[in-house]
């Protein structure tokens, strides 16, 4: 069989794919099911990580990720998902090695702590290392031909992308040449290019929606390209108006279910609050409908995120 | 979980002997909302002068709190109850407080000069742990000046919403360690700090990797590093010793750690980690709050069974097997949440535990905040 790294997928024609979103909204799982439905039909597709978190290698239940590319995933028809934990002190080495030869001196300063601390002093140079390496991989070929379809990021989360990805602004402001600021400037390029699209992982509840507005606009004034808005999570809508007790108590007889007083009361509340949710989740639609991005509605996995869940959602995505 | 130590949090924030009560957790958990429903309630129902210090508050929850400005200087709510007490509330500003740390420590000319480095910008800005070592030092200020000549009676601060809870605790240390400057002295003049005889393999690697690092960064990078290094270094007393002060403040018996989580699997992985690493360092864990807790109204009605039921009736009753199905939905979602927080009972049975119920929208307003509140006490014992 062989792994290809194709044209791109039509309904989602960017190498790069950044995803992020509010905390806790679900950045890793997408991402995740993204790389695999990218990778269906027989392609090779990268999902990366940055923030030392390992939360790929969680997802997935396997050992941490070493900061070299593995195959994580496999799609039935001989697709392959790669994973890669970047790692900003084993970036710097890198890139210090191409070009300095540091060798044993390198695990030295690992050891004191100086390139922990070199790659924190400037969070602009740090960024500048993990968009670098990101950049490397979504533009590697071999033999003349892409590695990867796609390259799928789990990015920071939406409170930080802005200052992640406007890496030129960052480094311009503390180193003003020399190759770290060629360096970022051919990342700037990349991420404003029709290459890169910038997803926004999203809940139907009142701060992520807010949260998502508010990066939107963000994203928009820093001229990052914005892919999709992807409703995690979602439910299908249960019920279209509150049910009257009197209709509860005659469902319950005809089920043989005990009809008592309490038992009503207790589903008549339960229904309330449900819909009274239902409608807010509507409104909240409806926000998201009106900020003019294509929109992609995930279902809540009833399992949670394994394997099987991932694949549901990948199936919903390509 | 009656079978579990109950966690009576109301009697904390009544207890004349706490004085500061942290909320701490991972992210988005509701640490901010508990911090400010304490504080709150420490006011209204107990009479305390309280200051609440909150980080990156909801703006609606803000709004509602009085805080439309960001001036980092406690301001005055109106609230309710005439027990004496009073509740003021702020927002951290973490620059200005970092700018407010370094007026007070020297002249306003080298102050200047100080904000004009554009290292100084960045990281007061960006530095990781900024927000955490600020969070620290503005407590400790809290803690010195009081209010209108007197000391708080109680102070209640929320914890930056890091992705780890631990950094809450880390991260000034490492700010510290950082500023301290023995390594920023060490990559600006290698040869001297090393010393001779003693590292010369260490000294030899640190100069060429400074040499590495100021031909990529350029020189005119590390001259400002080594300003920045050098006009903090005639000011501070040492950053550290400030951190190791705040850190032993959190020690105090007068402290009063709730550890805030949600019936997630990731908040209560984050909530072992953290209550791990609280008793280790001996620190005044009094609990945990398991915030946004769903209940069912009808728990002798199993999950199956009423899917099951919603299925027979179907087609003749649609109205009451929707309402079924919603019924079905939130039972397997409590059965989800128990056997999350039995995670977290499980490894810590010694630690007090609250359930507060998730509330029907989010919080807000002072209404929301003084249900969040009501629910601190632990529910009667069940008959
Ligand atoms: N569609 C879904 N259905 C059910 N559970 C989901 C779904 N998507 C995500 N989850 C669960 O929600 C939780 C948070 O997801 P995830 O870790 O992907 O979020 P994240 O945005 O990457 O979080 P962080 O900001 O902490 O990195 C996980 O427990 C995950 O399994
Ligand atoms: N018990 C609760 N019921 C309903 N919503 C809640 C509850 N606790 C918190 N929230 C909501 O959850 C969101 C996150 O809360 P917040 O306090 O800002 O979390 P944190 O400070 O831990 O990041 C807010 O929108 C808040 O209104
Ligand atoms: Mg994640
Ligand atoms: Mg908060």
């Amino acid at each position: 069989m062989q792994t290809t790294s194709g044209p791109v997928h039509p309904g989602w024609p960017a190498r790069l794919h950044v995803v992020t979103g509010k905390g806790g909204t679900g950045k890793t799982t997408v991402a995740a099911a993204l790389a695999l439905a990218l990778a269906a039909g027989g392609h090779r597709t990268l999902l990366v990580e940055v923030e030392g978190r390992q939360g790929i290698a969680q997802l997935f239940g396997t050992d941490p990720l070493p900061y070299q590319e593995r195959r994580i995933a496999e799609t039935g028809d001989g697709g392959q998902v790669l994973a890669l934990a970047v790692d900003p002190e084993q970036a710097l080495l890198e890139y210090l090695d191409r070009f300095y030869k540091l060798g044993a001196a390198g695990r030295v300063l690992r050891r004191l702590g100086a390139i922990d601390f070199a790659t924190t002093i400037a969070p602009g140079m740090r960024d500048v290392l993990l968009t670098g390496k990101i950049k490397e991989a979504t533009t590697r070929t071999e033999a003349g031909r892409r590695v990867y379809r796609a390259v799928v990021l789990d990015a920071p989360p939406a409170g930080r992308i802005g200052r992640f990805l406007n890496v030129t602004a960052e480094t311009a402001r503390l180193a003003k040449v020399g190759p770290i600021k060629t360096q970022s400037e051919g990342v700037a390029a990349l991420l404003r290019s029709p290459m890169t699209q910038v997803h926004l992982v999203t809940l139907l509840e009142e701060m992520p929606v807010q949260e998502t507005v508010d990066t939107l606009a963000e994203l928009g004034e820093l001229r990052l390209p914005i892919g999709r808005i992807i409703v995690n999570a979602a439910q299908p809508p249960l019920l279209a108006a509150g049910p009257t007790r009197s209709a509860l108590r005659a469902g319950l007889a005809a089920a043989g279910l005990p009809a008592g007083r309490e038992v009503v009361a207790g589903l008549h509340a339960e229904a309330r609050e449900h819909l009274a949710r239902e409608q807010r989740q509507a409104r909240l639609r409806e926000e998201l409908a009106e900020l003019g991005h294509p929109i992609v509605e995930l279902p809540l996995l009833a399992g949670g995120a394994d394997r099987a869940g991932l694949g549901t959602l990948a199936a919903a995505l390509g | 979980m009656p079978s579990h130590l109950a966690l009576d949090a109301d009697a904390i924030l009544a207890d004349p002997g706490v004085r500061i009560v942290v909320c701490c957790g991972a992210g988005g958990v509701g640490k901010t909302t508990t911090a400010a429903a304490c504080a709150l309630r420490a006011a209204e129902e107990h009479g305390r002068r309280t200051v609440v210090l909150t980080i990156d508050p909801a703006r609606r929850l803000a709004q509602s709190l009085g805080l439309t400005e960001l001036d980092n200087q406690p301001r005055l709510v109106k609230t309710d109850g005439d027990g004496g007490g009073e509740l003021h509330a702020m927002m951290l500003d973490m620059k200005r407080t970092f700018d407010e740390v370094v007026e007070a420590h020297t002249d306003p000319q080298r102050a200047q000069e100080i904000f004009a480095n554009p290292f100084y910008q960045a990281m007061s800005a960006t530095f990781s742990g900024t927000q955490e070592y600020m969070a620290m030092e503005k407590l400790g200020q809290l803690r010195a000046t009081g209010h209108a000549g007197l000391e708080w009676d109680l102070i209640v601060v929320d914890t930056p919403p890091s992705r780890s809870a631990l950094d809450f605790l880390d991260a000034p240390a490492r700010l510290a360690r950082f500023l301290d400057g023995r390594m920023l002295r060490l990559l600006l003049a290698p040869a001297r700090a090393g010393g001779r005889s003693m590292f010369q393999f260490m000294t030899a690697s640190f100069g060429m990797f400074s040499k590495a690092v100021q031909r990529v960064l350029g020189a005119q990078l590390l001259r400002d590093l080594s300003g920045f290094v050098e006009a903090l270094d005639s000011m501070f007393g040492g950053f550290r010793q400030r951190a190791e002060r705040t850190y032993q403040v959190l020690q105090d018996e007068q402290t009063a750690f709730l550890l805030v989580a949600a019936p997630e699997a990731d908040a209560i992985r984050e909530a072992r980690y953290f209550a791990k690493r609280l008793v280790e360092e001996r620190m005044p864990l009094s609990g945990l709050v398991l915030n946004r807790v769903h209940h069912t109204a009808v728990p002798d009605l199993p999950a199956a069974d009423s899917q099951a039921a919603a299925d027979r009736i179907a087609a003749a009753h649609p109205e009451a097997a929707a309402a079924l199905r919603v019924h079905a939905t939130l039972v397997q979602q409590v059965v989800r949440e128990q056997r999350m927080s039995a995670r977290f009972t499980r490894a810590f049975p010694a630690v007090p535990y609250l359930e507060v119920p998730a509330q029907p929208t989010d919080v807000h307003d002072l209404d929301g905040l003084r249900a969040i509140g009501a629910a601190l006490r632990p529910a009667p014992a069940p008959a």
